[in-house]
C-alpha cells in the first residue's frame, strides 16, 4: 500500500512529461526500423500487431493479476468481426477497428461474468475452453465464417480514404504503429488512473480491497472487457493487414505464446509487454531463418536462461545490472 | 443398444489413456503445487524411446515398453534434481515459463533425432487380433489398456492408502511444513512422486499411441486435454483423475459418434459447467 500512499497526485502523475517516454521511444524505434529493415515490414507490421495483443494481456494479468489461457477468444473475434465487417458493410479500416474493438469486448463481457469468478487452475481450464467452443463454432458456422477455410479476401479502402495499403507494406506498418502508440497511451493512462490502482490493489490482496469497499468482481470483469476490446483491435488489425481470418486465430498456441511474450518481457510493466513481444519474435524468426528444424532448441534455451537468471523478466535487466554494479 | 455399449467401450479405453497419463501430473500439481506443462513431454519420449527399440532395434513390446518406462523414469530424476527444485520456488508465471521453455526443449531434441512425422510403436499381432465382446469386436489392444488403467489405479491406491510412503505422501499434500517438520524428508517425496509421475505418463503415451498418435508436437498438442482431466478431477486426488478422465473420455467419444457436428462444442460446454459448478474439480478439496 505504500507504494499508492507515495504518488504525488495520480492525474498528474499520469499527464506528467514521464509518461511521454515510452510512447516516444516506441514511435523513434519503429521509425528506425522502418528505415533500417524496409524489406521486412511485413514482419515487423507482425511483431507491432501482436505487442497490440500482448499489451492488451499485460492489463489483465500484469496489473489485475488474472491468469487465462485463453485471450486468443477475443483476438479471434475482433478478426471475425473486422473481416465480416469489411466483407458485408463497409471496406473503411477504421469502422473495422471499431468494429473489432466491439466484438472483443462482447465476447470478454459474456465469458467474463462465468471467469472473473474464478480462480487459478479453474481460471486458466475455463478460459481455454471459452476458445475451444469458440473455434469450433467458427470451424462448424460455414456459412458465416467459411468454416475451416476461414474468409478469404477481406479488402479494406484507403484509411480515411486517402492512404491506400501498399504492396510493400508501408502503409499496414505506419497504421499499425499508430494504433499502437494509441493504445499504449491509453494504457498508460488506466494504469495511473484510480481505477488502475484498484487492480493493483486487487492483484495484491482481493480480501482487503473488499474490505475498502471496492467492488471487486467488477472491477475485474471491467478491465477484462477493456483488455478484451484491445485483443480485438489487435485481431481486427491483423485481418485487415493480412486480407485473411481463419480458424487459426483461436488456436491455444496463441494464447500460450501471448503469456510467454508477456512473462519473458516481465509481467505488471508496460514496457515489459513491448520488449517480450519483441525479443520474442525476433529471436523465433531469426532461429527459424538459420535452422527452420532446431529453432526451438534456441526458444526453450532462452526462456529456461531468463526465468532463472530474471525471475521479474528482461525489463528487471537494467535495475539487476545497477544493483550489482553498486555493490560491486 | 449396442453402439451406445461400444461407445463405452472406446471411451473407457481412452479415458484410461487420459487416466494414466494425467494422473501423474495431478498428484505433482497437488503435491509440490507447480505448474508442470512439461508433463505431456514424458509420455512423448516414453513413445518415442519405445518407437526407436520397437522399430530399430527389434525388441518386441513388452520389453521396450518396460525398458522405454525405466528409461523416462531414469531422466527424469535428474531433471528433478538439477530444474525442478529451483521451480517449485518460483511464482506461477516463471513455473509456466520454465515449464514451457522445458517442453520446447524436449520436443527440439525428438525432432532432432526422430523429425517430426508420426512415431508407429511396433505393437504384437495379438494386439490387433479382434476380439468378440458379443455387442461387437474390437481389438485386443484396448482390452489391454483398459486392464492396465484398473491396474495403475489399483496400484496407485494400494501405494497411497497402505505404504509408509502414502502415508507421507498424503501428509505433504496437506501441509508441507508440517509433514517437514515431523521429520518426513519431503525433498525425497517429491523425487519419487516426480517419476512415478513421469513413468506413468511414459506408459500412458506407449500404451496410447494408437489413439494419440506419438509425434514430435505430442506435449502441446494434447496439453489442454491433460490439464483438464486434472482441473475437473481435482488437483492432487487420484480417484478425482481416475473419474474425470473416464468421464471426459466417455463424454468426447459420445460426443464424436453421436453429435459430430456439435460434439466438441458440447464437450467443452460440459466442462465450463462443472468448473463453474465445481471450483475445485470434482474431488478436489478447497485451497
Amino acid at each position: 500500500m505504500s507504494e499508492l500512499a507515495t504518488r504525488p497526485s495520480v492525474r498528474t502523475a499520469a499527464l506528467s512529461l514521464g509518461s511521454i517516454w515510452p510512447v516516444a521511444v516506441v514511435a523513434l524505434g519503429a521509425g528506425a526500423a522502418f528505415f533500417l529493415f524496409p524489406y521486412d515490414l511485413a514482419f515487423l507490421t507482425r511483431i507491432v500487431i501482436m505487442m497490440v495483443f500482448v499489451l492488451s494481456f499485460d492489463l489483465i494479468l500484469g496489473y489485475a493479476g488474472i491468469a487465462t489461457l485463453g485471450h486468443a477468444a477475443m483476438y479471434g473475434c475482433g478478426a471475425y468481426a473486422a473481416g465480416l465487417v469489411a466483407l458485408h458493410i463497409s471496406p473503411d479500416p477504421l469502422l473495422g477497428l471499431v468494429f473489432g474493438a466491439l466484438g472483443g469486448a462482447l465476447i470478454a463481457w459474456l465469458s467474463g461474468l462465468v471467469l472473473m469468478r474464478a480462480h487459478g487452475m479453474t481460471l486458466l481450464m475455463i478460459s481455454i475452453a471459452v476458445t475451444m467452443v469458440l473455434q469450433e463454432a467458427a470451424s462448424k458456422a460455414r456459412w458465416l465464417t467459411g468454416g475451416a477455410d476461414g474468409l478469404p479476401g477481406v479488402s479494406v479502402s484507403p484509411i480515411f480514404g486517402w492512404f491506400e495499403f501498399d504492396f510493400v507494406g508501408q502503409v499496414a506498418f505506419i497504421y499499425s504503429v499508430c494504433v499502437l502508440v494509441a493504445v499504449l497511451v491509453f494504457c498508460q493512462l488506466v494504469v495511473g488512473s484510480p481505477f488502475g490502482l484498484a487492480l493493483k490493489g486487487i492483484k495484491g490482496s482481493p480480501s482487503r480491497m473488499r474490505a475498502i469497499g471496492t467492488p471487486v468482481y467488477r472491477r475485474k470483469v471491467t478491465i477484462y472487457v477493456l483488455a478484451g476490446a484491445i485483443a480485438g483491435i489487435a485481431g481486427a488489425l491483423a485481418a485487415q493487414v493480412t486480407g485473411l481470418v481463419g480458424i487459426e486465430v483461436f488456436n491455444f498456441s496463441l494464447s500460450a505464446d501471448v503469456m510467454v511474450m508477456l512473462i519473458l518481457g516481465g509481467a505488471g510493466r508496460l514496457y515489459g509487454a513491448i520488449i517480450g513481444t519483441l525479443i520474442f519474435m525476433v529471436v523465433h524468426h531469426v532461429a527459424a531463418a538459420i535452422d527452420p528444424f532446431n529453432w526451438l532448441f534456441v526458444i526453450g534455451a532462452m526462456l529456461l536462461v531468463v526465468v532463472f537468471a530474471l525471475p521479474q523478466g528482461l525489463i528487471s535487466l537494467p535495475d539487476r545490472l545497477i544493483r550489482t554494479f553498486r555493490r560491486t | 443398444m449396442s453402439v451406445l455399449l461400444s461407445i463405452l467401450v472406446d471411451g473407457v479405453a481412452y479415458g484410461m489413456i487420459l487416466f494414466m497419463i494425467s494422473v501423474g501430473l495431478s498428484i505433482t500439481m497437488g503435491l509440490m503445487r507447480v505448474i508442470n506443462l512439461a508433463h505431456g513431454g514424458f509420455a512423448l519420449i516414453g513413445g518415442a524411446i519405445a518407437h526407436v527399440l520397437t522399430m530399430f532395434f527389434g525388441l518386441s513390446f513388452i520389453p521396450a515398453s518396460v525398458l522405454a518406462v525405466m528409461l523416462v523414469v531414469a531422466a527424469a530424476a535428474p531433471m528433478e534434481r538439477l530444474l525442478y527444485r529451483h521451480i517449485y520456488g518460483f511464482d506461477e508465471l516463471g513455473q509456466v515459463l520454465a515449464t514451457v521453455g522445458i517442453v520446447f526443449l524436449m520436443i527440439a531434441t525428438v525432432n532432432l533425432f526422430l523429425g517430426s512425422t508420426i512415431l508407429p510403436i511396433r505393437s504384437p499381432q495379438l494386439f490387433a487380433a479382434p476380439v468378440d465382446l458379443g455387442f461387437r469386436t474390437l481389438p485386443f489392444h484396448r482390452l489391454v489398456v483398459i486392464a492396465a488403467g484398473i491396474l495403475v489405479l489399483a496400484g496407485l491406491w494400494l501405494l497411497i492408502e497402505k505404504t509408509r510412503f502414502g502415508i507421507y505422501l498424503r501428509a505433504a499434500v496437506d501441509n508441507k511444513n508440517a509433514a517437514a517438520s515431523l521429520g518426513i524428508n519431503t525433498a525425497r517425496i517429491y523425487l519419487v512422486a516426480f517419476c512415478l509421475g513421469a513413468g506413468l505418463a511414459a506408459l500412458g503415451g506407449i500404451l496410447g499411441a494408437e489413439l494419440l498418435p506419438v509425434e514430435a508436437y505430442y506435449p502441446l498438442r494434447y496439453m489442454v486435454l491433460f490439464l483438464i482431466v486434472v482441473a475437473v478431477g481435482g488437483l492432487g486426488s487420484v480417484l478425482g483423475s481416475f473419474c474425470a478422465a473416464l468421464g471426459l473420455g466417455i463424454l468426447d467419444t459420445f460426443g464424436r459418434y453421436m453429435l459430430p457436428d456439435v460434439g466438441t462444442i458440447f464437450f467443452f460446454l460440459a466442462i465450463i459447467m462443472v468448473l463453474a459448478l465445481r471450483p475445485n474439480g470434482l474431488m478436489g478439496r478447497a485451497q
